[in-house]
């Protein structure tokens, strides 16, 4: 017997009520609005720093990219003296945050109990929520006069040193989470084999893991690299301002960051069109192209440690 | 014969001590193990100092003067100066950023994750968001300078367009990526068994979203979105550049929102730690106390959060 047909009855149809897709519809597109706004960010802020850092090479003789030092309002911007800054305070930076950060990645993956695990980790996490210039405040008050001056007593009470420990300390939390999450990824069965081939547990987990999770742990070097450049007012607090050309962390100095800030605060501030204006959008770019650039490879470290296992 | 036999005792033992007396022989295990434990015990030695020296510092400042220096305006005179302002101006900040990144992050969120399909552009909104929020903030300082202070002096026509509310939306700005990101991942650990039976019993995308989905990601956008709060209200770099006020200035910017001159919290710490006078520098460690207070606040509620609602599926 074959089966009718289903007939609706009149007036109602298998679409579902209309207010219904409406409003299906009138929030997907407010939902997509909401996203294409954050490329809307992107575009501003490229389009920002762009305009006003071509207006900058444009107004000023090129000539005056070289000179003895970071004086932007004398019309002397030594782009050498602000790029030294921020590689010696990264560097300084690095040199903590690395071995620290690492080693502690290893316990919390390899040796920490779930228990020890779950109470450290938390604090941690505030260490990373800190804010930057209560850092730069330590640095100033206690890592100079306690650490730095009884060590170097030619330091300056502004000084590169201090300013790249604060750096430092701030990246250890990134450094030890990232690269800890890549060698938590490290397959247990990766483990099984060592410890079955005899291998003590520093064996497996310098020999085994540690080279299994490495594109991750790059890319947390690379992340907080990138971090370290970014940092600003650590740098700025404890580090004074940019002055003559210097290559000694004991010195006064300031990064790219801290150079923008100093511009941009003070007495002496500055507007409009003038030069000393518009180096702060160059130095901006400059910053914002070097920090793109290191994040794009650390993230393709991240996923190349992903699709590993 | 005697010979395999002792050969073969012999092999038992060194078997034997190979089991049993590894420990022993494996000094440098331990000394790793210990080294490793060091650095990480390092890390939280270092915040207990901090904690410890910021207290130290400020604890004159609080015996000598207790609320009054949350309640009096900034002095050019250390033993005078109180960070009102800055509380009011980190009020302000905190509302702005909390009304504008919140919607805006949870939106971007939930198309991402519930709605976009695997598009060119859905993966180009992707690789942007996870950029912005590797920018600097002072970058995003610039941002603020150049536009939205910009865009306030069209408005307001009067002042320098250097208000709070620039200020609030360039920390909105800031923090929206970290919310963006966050929410994706509270609503990728919702498992599709919940939103299948949804659509099972023929719920639309939205009420799968808003019913089930929601509810159970809440707990990790709530954790994400307070998380980015206290990122955002320790911020100075962004609010140095885009017009936050440095020394002192007579009034509260509460009563004028787009033409007063504002300050925040952070700010004042940047302002006072550079002062040469000690003074300064002990109301610099006071306010530091209030600021740790507020944002290490935040952070403790955030994982207390995690903590009592992470749900295993």
């Amino acid at each position: 017997m074959a089966h009718a047909a289903p007939v609706l009855p009149a007036g109602m149809s298998l679409h579902g009520s209309a207010r219904r897709r409406r409003r299906e519809s009138v929030v997907r597109g407010l939902f997509l609005a909401a996203s294409l706004a954050t490329i809307l960010i992107s575009v501003f802020i490229v389009a920002a720093v762009l305009f006003e850092a071509v207006g900058f090479l444009a107004q000023i003789d090129l000539g005056k990219l070289v000179g003895i030092g970071w004086f932007p309002r004398r019309g002397i911007f030594d782009v050498a003296t602000i790029v030294l800054g921020t590689l010696i305070v990264t560097a300084i930076a690095m040199v903590i945050a690395t071995p620290i950060g690492l080693a502690s990645a290893i316990y919390l993956s390899e040796y920490a109990t779930p228990r020890f695990r779950r109470s450290v980790k938390p604090i941690l996490e505030v260490l990373a929520g800190i804010p930057s210039v209560v850092l730069g405040f330590f640095a100033l008050t206690l890592l100079t006069p306690a650490l730095i001056k009884p060590l170097f007593a030619d330091a300056n009470s502004f000084n590169l040193a201090a300013a790249g420990i604060g750096v430092g300390i701030l990246s250890i939390p990134l450094v030890a989470s990232v690269a800890e999450d890549a060698m938590r990824a490290v397959p247990q069965s990766l483990r099984e084999a060592s410890y079955g081939l005899g291998a003590r547990r520093i064996t497996t987990s310098l020999r085994v893991v540690f080279p299994a999770a490495v594109s991750g742990i790059v890319a947390a070097l690379i992340l907080a690299t990138s971090r370290a450049i970014g940092e600003t007012m650590v740098v700025a607090v404890a580090a004074g301002a940019p002055q003559a050309r210097t290559i000694n962390p004991l010195d006064p100095g300031g990064t790219m960051t801290s150079a923008m800030v100093t511009l941009a605060t003070g007495s002496d501030q500055v507007t409009g069109n003038s030069a000393a204006f518009q180096s702060l959008f160059f130095v901006g770019l400059l910053l914002f192209l070097v920090t793109l650039a290191l994040n794009v490879v650390g993230d393709a470290f991240v996923r190349r440690a992903r699709q590993r296992y | 014969m005697s010979s395999i036999g002792s050969s073969a005792t012999a092999t038992a033992a060194s078997v034997r001590a190979g089991l049993t007396g590894a420990r022993r022989h494996d000094a440098w295990g331990l000394v790793f193990e210990a080294l490793l434990l060091a650095s990480l015990l390092l890390s939280l030695a270092i915040l207990f100092v901090l904690v410890a020296d910021v207290l130290a510092k400020a604890a004159p400042v609080f015996a000598d003067r207790g609320a009054g220096f949350l309640t009096s305006p900034l002095s050019s005179n250390p033993a005078k100066a109180g960070i009102v302002q800055g509380l009011v101006g980190t009020a302000i900040l905190a509302a702005i950023v909390a009304g504008l990144a919140f919607p805006f992050g949870l939106a971007t969120a939930i198309y991402l994750e519930e709605y976009a399909a695997d598009t060119k552009l859905t993966r180009f909104i992707q690789v942007n968001v996870r950029n912005l929020a590797g920018v600097p903030s002072v970058v995003y300082g610039l941002l603020g300078l150049s536009v939205f202070v910009a865009f306030m002096d069209t408005v307001d026509g009067t002042g320098s367009g250097r208000n709070v509310v620039a200020g609030g939306i360039t920390l909105a700005v800031l923090v929206l990526p970290i919310v963006i990101i966050t929410s994706i991942e509270a609503l990728r650990a919702v498992p599709n068994a919940i939103r299948e039976a949804g659509y099972g019993v023929g719920a639309s995308r939205w009420e799968v979203t808003r019913q089930l989905v929601l509810p159970s990601a809440a707990p990790g956008i709530l954790t994400g979105t307070v998380l980015a709060l206290s990122r955002a209200l320790g911020e100075t770099a962004p609010l140095l550049l885009a017009g936050a006020v440095l020394g002192s200035f007579s009034g509260l910017s509460l009563s004028s929102l787009f033409t007063g001159s504002y300050t925040a919290l952070p700010v004042i710490v940047y302002d006072w730690s550079r002062k040469p006078q000690d003074a300064f520098r002990a109301d610099a460690a006071a306010a530091i106390v209030v600021l740790l207070l507020i944002t290490l606040a935040a952070n403790v509620i955030a994982v207390l959060l995690r903590n009592r609602y992470e749900r295993a599926w």
